[in-house]
């Protein structure tokens, strides 16, 4: 799969704010308040490329527009996949849209997990909660080149069992060759058999190699604030191998609208992903 | 609009030359912008006349203070920049982007807008120009261009006028960024009125500018005339309002916790005037409406503030709830980040955020405080 590392570079001349034309396919229920849209360019034109980590304006007619990380496999071409938890108006009217219904679709936009920069090497994947959606290509991608890269682990914690994503794709990853997947959740319930913690309870279950690790990581900020001081502090993963996806408020994602400001970045132009060195100072501002 | 290089020759015309250039602009298919008075103030509209610029009027501003007051003579340019720019017609407030029409199966996105007016803007100074090219590295330069800004910064006709006075909220100097327009305009203008002469000083900074130039009767200026005119901006050179700018970004970075943020939280409105007035403050955010059928729905821009909450809201709540938080995201951003992100200062010193903020507050002393110099003064206060 071609992976377009240097998304950023490129001069885009089209209109940026005006969204291509796409019919919903199907909505899938993930959980009590998530759903993955599988969408599909309207008539018969070709859906354009992604790569794993880069998002997409979602615009519902006449409600708004939202920005959401493509869900879905890169190599399925027909289709793009978008996994929406259902937290306010526009989200809300986003899962409630029915097959054949239409969806405007701008992107994707931003910067990719760096997956060239993982070859040869062990891939650590750490979620939290909806952040496993971004992190899905990515581990589509790992699995379908599993002879680029050496283990893939997936360390993926949620609210409670009810909130866990895609934990039938989450048992069959787990028994792929090379593969381990963790789970955990914050409240257990009483038929819960797995386990309780945050995720960074995980990482005692593992034996990491430093110096040949990749890890991304998306989730809660302050998740991911534990996540990177356990990795650096603890398991000795240097900064330049942590990639992180960052959230913040965005309008326009192509760097006019000015809130989606991280420090010196715009998250839509120089991320989501971001390496844990570029964003190490940002990191635990309080209100930056 | 192109700049030569090397000295232009410059020419002086009497007001009744310069009465030609409205006229001149118009034939060209342009439609003038320039100052006027309304409601107080000194505002950019469209100009039929040479006698819609604000003749005999001038401005008396300091922090959270602005007042039109009468001069004694008729100079057309007597005052210093109020609180819009040019902005309003480059960037400007609303915009519909696009409409979007169902009817039936069908869907269809139309952002075609009716093509706005080839603008010439009159009257503007340094600060101003430096701003439109602050706004150019935001909105042309950068990775994806902004079609709005695009089209109607398309081809503008600038006219500058060259300051000869400078508002004690004037920084311009400390910023690098005038009294003296030295690039990117079509004509510049130095204004000469007292002893009984009204007379301008023109210089031509492009082959369009020039053309121009030649149907509004010019005369060879003097050296005498020219040395006189060089020597009013010079003038305006010297500044009270200053702001140390040496490394200004680190000093920034590295204050994120300093005590001086907390003092300014207890001044700021957050009303969002400075952002408002300011003229390279670009954000906006987007509002979607749709009509009762449902048939019809258009998404709109309009300008955006990084004072208000809902700015920086993600699902959980506003990043930046205190108003610190968001004074401090404010000045940062103008002043430090935005050199990182596009290669210079986001402050051209025209101090609009000084006069127009209700409560006084005055960038340039919060960065002598941040640095450390008077971090007890409170002239503001």
């Amino acid at each position: 799969m071609p992976l377009t590392s240097e998304e950023g570079s490129r001069k885009s001349t089209a209109d940026p704010m005006c969204p291509q034309p796409f019919r919903v396919e199907s909505v899938s229920r993930e959980t009590h308040d998530t759903f993955t849209l599988n969408l599909q360019p309207a008539g018969n034109a070709e859906r354009p490329p992604f790569s794993p980590g880069q998002f997409s304006m979602l615009y519902v007619f006449g409600v708004g527009e939202l920005p959401i990380s493509i869900s879905g496999d890169p190599e399925q071409a027909r289709r793009l996949a978008y996994t929406v938890r259902s937290v306010g108006p526009a989200t809300q009217a986003l899962v409630s849209l029915r097959p054949g219904d239409w969806v405007g679709v701008r992107g994707p936009y931003g910067k990719p997990w760096p997956l060239q920069a993982g070859r040869g090497k062990d891939v650590l994947i750490v979620a939290g909660g909806i952040g496993l959606a971004p992190l899905r290509p990515a581990i589509f991608h790992v699995l379908r080149n599993r002879d680029d890269y050496v283990r893939l682990i997936v360390l993926y914690g949620a609210r409670s069992p009810g909130d866990l994503l895609f934990r039938k794709e989450l048992n069959a990853w787990g028994r792929s060759p090379d593969t381990q997947v963790l789970t955990t959740v914050d409240y257990g319930g009483v038929n819960w058999r797995g386990r309780v913690g945050v995720v960074t309870t995980l990482f005692r279950h593992l034996r990491l190699h430093p110096d040949r690790t990749v890890v991304l990581v998306c989730g809660p900020e302050i998740m991911m604030n534990y996540v990177v001081a356990e990795l650096e502090q603890h398991r000795g993963v240097s900064a330049a191998d942590i990639y992180l996806s960052m959230e913040r408020n965005m309008k326009c994602a192509v760097g006019f609208c000015g809130h989606c400001q991280y420090g010196p970045y715009f998250i839509c132009r120089d991320g989501p992903v971001f390496s844990y060195q570029q964003v190490r100072g940002l990191m635990g501002k309080h209100e930056l | 609009m192109q700049n030569s290089a090397g000295p232009v020759p410059r020419a002086v015309v009497t007001l009744e030359g310069l009465r030609r250039l409205i006229p001149l602009l118009e034939r060209r298919g342009y439609q003038v912008a320039g100052p006027t008075v309304r409601d107080g103030a000194i505002v950019y509209e469209t100009l039929k006349k040479l006698e819609d610029l604000p003749a005999g009027w001038t401005d008396e501003q300091e922090a959270g203070r602005y007042r039109l007051k009468q001069r004694e003579d008729a100079a057309l340019f007597g005052y210093n920049v109020g609180p819009q720019s040019w902005k309003k017609f480059l960037h400007p407030s609303t915009i519909e982007l696009i409409h979007i029409e169902r009817n039936g199966e069908g869907v269809r996105v139309l952002n075609q807008s009716s093509p706005p007016p080839h603008y010439a803007f009159l009257g503007v100074r340094a600060c101003e120009l430096a701003a439109i090219r602050v706004q150019d590295r935001v909105l042309l330069e950068d990775r994806f261009a902004d079609p709005v800004y695009a089209s109607r910064r398309r081809g503008v006709f600038m006219v500058a006028v060259q300051c000869t006075r400078a508002a004690p909220t004037c920084f311009c100097a400390s910023m690098q960024c005038g009294p003296r327009a030295r690039q990117d305009f079509d004509l510049a203008l130095t204004e000469i009125a007292d002893k009984g002469r009204h007379l301008f000083v023109v210089e031509a900074g492009s082959a369009a500018g020039a053309e121009i130039l030649r149907e509004m009767d010019p005369r060879e200026a003097s050296p005498a005339l020219c040395q006189e005119a060089d020597e009013a901006v010079e003038r305006a050179a010297v500044q009270t309002r200053q702001m140390d700018t040496a490394g200004i970004r680190d000093l920034l970075y590295q204050n994120f916790e300093h005590p001086r943020w907390d003092h300014v939280a207890a001044r700021c409105l957050t009303c969002a005037n400075c952002t408002m007035v300011c003229p390279t403050c670009f954000c906006t955010v987007v509002e979607d409406v749709s009509d009762v059928t449902g048939s019809h729905a258009e998404r709109w821009r309009r300008w955006d503030s990084c004072f208000t909450q809902a700015f920086s809201y993600i699902h959980g709540g506003s990043v930046r709830p205190s108003v610190k938080s968001r004074y401090r995201q404010w000045m940062t951003h103008k002043l430090a980040s935005w050199i990182d992100q596009f290669g210079s200062s986001g402050c051209v010193g025209c101090g609009r955020c000084i006069t127009w903020c209700p409560a006084g507050i005055d960038i340039t002393e919060e960065v002598r405080a941040i640095r450390g110099g008077s971090a007890t003064s409170s002239r503001a206060l």
